[in-house]
């Protein structure tokens, strides 16, 4: 059987460890990249959802209601 | 509130893993036979486990969605299957290396326990290109679902007939004759074995709360264009929850 002297298997050891970490940390930085995508539609949304309010509060009440 | 649960999660999965490593590489004996490279165990194998249960839980899932019709469950099933080929991908790789360190050889394709691992995760890597091959929805979900129940179901034959099938080199730890692993090793094993559970349920709910948001973000955006159909939506890769 095959048999890593101790020094390369710390650094087989290392490299495992380290890889599952970087994985970790690349699929948390897509999901808070997609995330913050949201964010930034959601942000926009209220700005049109407020630019599409705001001539609709400065008409007199009965132009609202469509009198 | 699902965000307060998800910190909540999140703590508790950081202290499993952190406190998990820290027993593997301060307090668990160095194995007498494998000596430091017996470390990965830790990692690779309950990675593994926690893929294959995933995607066994995803035939759960594609079992509800059948017999409900709830997309909702459909979307379980997918990101169920979606962070479990992570971890399948972190335990070829982490095997891999450990195989090297071991037996000198980065893949031993006589050896039924890798070979199967392999042919489950390429089975689970169709499931994408399978699924975005079909444009209606409904279509696209039920198939998904008749998929992941068909490969969940092969996950726990392809392991019992692993287990039945005679083993080259790929130690077999767990429920053996030899009296299996020792106190110390045991207890390390179940901290890393939780910490990994609760980070497969952490990036789950993740994914989840990511597509719920952004589901209800395309429907006010149909809104404010007063679009009431649904053709944009049907439009997107991955299946979104129902805002």
């Amino acid at each position: 059987m095959f048999d890593a002297t101790p020094s390369d298997a710390v650094g087989y050891v290392m490299v495992a460890y380290v890889f599952f970490l970087l994985i970790l940390l690349i699929y948390l930085g897509i999901i808070g990249a997609k995330l913050a995508r949201i964010g930034r539609e959601l942000s926009e949304l209220s700005e049109e959802f407020e630019a599409s309010e705001e001539p609709l509060e400065g008409r007199p009440e009965g132009d609202r209601a469509g009198v | 509130m699902p965000s307060n649960s998800l910190k909540y999660l999140s703590a508790l999965t950081t202290f499993f893993l952190v406190g998990g490593f820290a027993l593997v590489f301060l307090w668990t004996p160095m194995d007498a036979d494998q000596g430091f490279k017996q470390k990965i165990f830790y990692l690779h194998v309950p990675v593994a486990i926690m893929a294959l249960i995933g995607f066994m839980a995803a035939a759960v899932e594609g079992v509800r969605h059948l017999r409900s019709g709830d997309s909702r469950h459909d979307l379980n099933s997918y990101v169920f299957i979606h962070i479990s080929v992570v971890f399948g991908v972190v335990a070829l790789v982490t095997g891999a290396i450990w195989a090297k360190a071991s037996w000198g050889k980065w893949w031993v394709w006589e050896e039924p326990t890798l070979v199967s691992f392999l042919i489950v995760f390429l089975l689970y890597c169709t499931y994408y290109p399978f699924r975005y091959a079909i444009e209606d929805r409904d279509r696209q979900a039920r198939y998904a679902s008749v998929f992941a129940i068909t490969a969940g179901v092969f996950v726990p034959l392809n392991f019992i007939a692993v287990r039945m099938a005679e083993s080259v080199i790929h130690p077999r730890v767990f429920a053996t004759a030899e009296g299996g692993l020792p106190g110390s090793m045991l207890f390390t094993f179940l901290v890393c074995f939780a910490g990994f559970v609760l980070l497969w349920v952490s990036l789950v709910k993740l994914e989840l709360v990511g597509k719920q948001v952004s589901g209800q973000v395309s429907k006010l955006r149909r809104q404010m264009l007063g679009q009431a159909d649904r053709s944009s939506a049907g439009r997107r890769i991955s299946p979104q929850a129902e805002a």
